[in-house]
């Protein structure tokens, strides 16, 4: 069996994003971490590898990005990928979900996994729709928001939580899984594997070379279109305390809570 | 001439309110580009053609019934996919929700549509829509407009209104037979709708404690329970500690959970993501204890308190149970 993990660069969530006022695309400048969320989805694949019950020949990270989305691969490959492909190519910048999607479907074609995994969103885009794209491109089940997986020979026992409480799917292989965060707990990488990381093979492929479309792709290729970015309505800004002494805060969050006659 | 079909999800013989709010979106924006508002109800002998046609009350003209699995994904793009393409509706809508999420993508790959998530507002532009989509933690709205038609709206958690068109209003209902593409039926519901843990009302309590996963671990929510006991209130959860078996399902608040309205809603360890938020931010106050003064929660809390929840929890329950005299 053959597992690709989905993996994405994006900007520390520690430093402030903003949008670009003039490509009207989110700033990516000064992007430098592995999605956290990927990291449960390179989690469950590792332990599907090492759970025994089902041979894993390999696990291939796959991202697309600019250059610097390396360093999301290499992060992939320490906590445990075996190597990594990384779609990289200038007609790709300015991607909608829609081309993403397409982009990203076209290189796992040439992959032909069994399972795709990714994580439940990215923590820049918010958007949680990828895996459903990418599955019906590749014409396979899929599921999102996973947070129990059982794997059997040739299907996927599945439980996730969904409008009206916890439901159990189950799924036949190929398939693509979004995996939630609380699927399991993601392992540290070593020292060692992080040295060694860049040494495994890492393969760059150019839209040409994954036989994209490359009208289908880029900003030209999107099928939405920013047209104007807005600031929220104005709110008034709350309130802080910080806690320094604790018996002042009591105080006043009870004189706060008190003044709106909250504790009637 | 076709215009706006809406997914109406149902369950247990009752549409989900989302939808319904989708619904009656469809159809105002429909009225405004002077095309039909149609409706999509998947299902198998549970929906009954009386129940497609109830639509009608919030907007629907037509209302499509196509016997396939409901509740996951996948059948419902094939349908909609087929509708689309024999009868050129030209806009896919959504309620917030997450099979939405997942069809609306389904939708966007198959159709090669544009798709936007998260929409909070709809408005009609020369002729066409465009969708408002708030980003980065909701600190820009973001106009998205579709170069190509069909284009694919997917709303959020309570974005659209419920408005009953005319009482007793019936929608015109056409039963239809899809054939579902080969995948789709690889994916199959065992179960669905499991509630974990025990039932509990926080939809009607006038004060709510809500606890993350900053309380530490499924304990912690002693604490949040005292302090609620206190307060007169009961106590909420976000779905991180729900899907870690730390409270009930039934005190989710959230895009997955219950939506709330308390007159006091207090955040103990809770980040405050947007699918959190959707859920409780009509909340007439809001106050929030965390230890991260970037914690996304401050920036739509009234009371902000940065500090560790396991020092203030307790005096703060002591010090309103003093202050009720007991
Ligand atoms: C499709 C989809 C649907 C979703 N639906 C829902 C939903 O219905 N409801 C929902 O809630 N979420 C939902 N989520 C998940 C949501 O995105 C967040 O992951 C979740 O709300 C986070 O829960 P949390 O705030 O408890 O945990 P975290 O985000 O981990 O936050 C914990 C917080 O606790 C603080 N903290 C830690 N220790 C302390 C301490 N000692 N004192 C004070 N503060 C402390 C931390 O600073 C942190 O901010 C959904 C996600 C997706 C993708």
């Amino acid at each position: 069996m053959k597992i690709c993990v989905l993996v994405k660069e994006v900007p520390d969530a520690a430093v402030e994003k903003r949008m670009d006022p003039n490509t009207k695309r989110i700033d990516r400048s000064g992007e430098k971490n592995l999605n956290p969320f990927d990291t449960h989805a390179i989690e469950a694949a590792m332990q599907v590898k090492e759970g025994g019950i089902v041979d894993v020949d390999e696990v291939v990270a796959v991202t697309m990005g600019p250059e610097t989305a390396v360093r999301a691969l290499h992060k992939a490959v320490s906590l445990g990928a075996d190597r990594s492909v990384h779609l990289t190519d200038p007609s790709l910048a300015g991607s909608d979900c829609c081309a993403t999607g397409y982009a990203l479907a076209r290189v796992l074609e040439q992959e032909a996994p069994d399972l795709v995994l990714l994580g439940q969103q990215s923590d820049d885009g918010e958007c949680y729709t990828m895996g459903a794209i990418i599955a019906d491109h590749l014409r396979m089940p899929s599921l999102t928001q996973v947070i129990k997986m059982d794997v059997q020979e040739g299907s996927l026992r599945c439980e996730r939580q969904a409008e009206y409480g916890y439901d159990t799917v189950e799924i036949d292989l190929p398939a693509v899984i979004s995996v939630g965060d609380a699927i399991n707990e993601p392992r540290y990488p070593s020292l060692k594997a992080i040295m060694g990381a860049k040494k495994k093979p890492l393969e760059s492929k150019s839209t040409a070379d994954a036989a994209i479309e490359t009208d289908r792709v880029g900003e030209p290729g999107s099928q939405t279109a920013v047209l104007a970015i807005n600031p929220p309505p104005a709110k008034q800004a709350g309130e802080i305390i910080e806690d320094e002494d604790t018996d002042e805060t009591i105080q006043k969050i009870m004189s706060w809570m008190d003044e709106r006659k909250l504790l009637a | 001439m076709s215009g706006i079909l809406t997914y109406a999800l149902h369950y247990q013989g009752a549409f989900n309110k989302n939808s319904l709010g989708a619904v009656s979106e469809g159809a105002r924006l429909a009225q405004q580009l002077g095309v039909e508002s149609a409706a999509v109800v998947v299902g198998g002998d549970d929906v009954t053609e009386e129940m497609c046609a109830s639509l009608g009350q919030y907007g629907a003209q037509k209302v499509f019934r196509a016997n396939a699995p409901e509740g996951l994904g996948a059948p419902v793009v094939d349908v909609m996919a087929t509708l689309i393409q024999e009868r050129g509706y030209r806009y896919a809508l959504f309620g917030g929700g997450l099979l939405g999420f997942e069809i609306g993508a389904g939708l966007t790959a198959r159709l090669r549509a544009g798709v936007t998530m998260e929409v909070t507002r709809v408005k009609v532009q020369d002729g066409k829509l465009v969708a408002e989509r708030p980003i980065l933690q909701d600190s820009a709205i973001v106009d998205s407009g579709y170069v190509n038609e069909p284009g694919i709206i997917i709303g959020r958690l309570n974005a659209f209104e419920i408005s009953p068109a005319a009482d007793g209003a019936s929608a015109e209902v056409e039963t239809l037979d899809v054939q579902l593409s080969e995948w789709s039926t690889k994916a199959r519901m065992v179960q669905r709708g499991e509630q974990r843990g025990e039932q509990v009302n926080i939809e009607d309590a006038d004060v709510l404690v809500a606890g993350g996963r900053g309380l530490g671990k499924a304990e912690g929510f002693e604490m949040a329970e005292e302090l609620a006991e206190a307060l007169g209130g009961a106590v909420a959860a976000t779905r991180a500690v729900v899907d870690a078996g730390w409270y009930s399902y039934s005190a989710q608040i959230g895009q997955t959970g219950k939506t709330v309205a308390p007159k006091l809603y207090l955040a103990a360890g809770i980040s405050g993501a947007i699918q959190h938020k959707v859920g409780m931010q009509a909340s007439e106050n809001i106050v929030a204890i965390n230890k991260d003064p970037n914690a996304p929660i401050f920036e739509f809390s009234d009371l902000g308190v940065v500090g560790d929840l396991n020092k203030i929890l307790p005096k703060l329950t002591a010090a309103v149970k003093a202050a009720k005299g007991g």
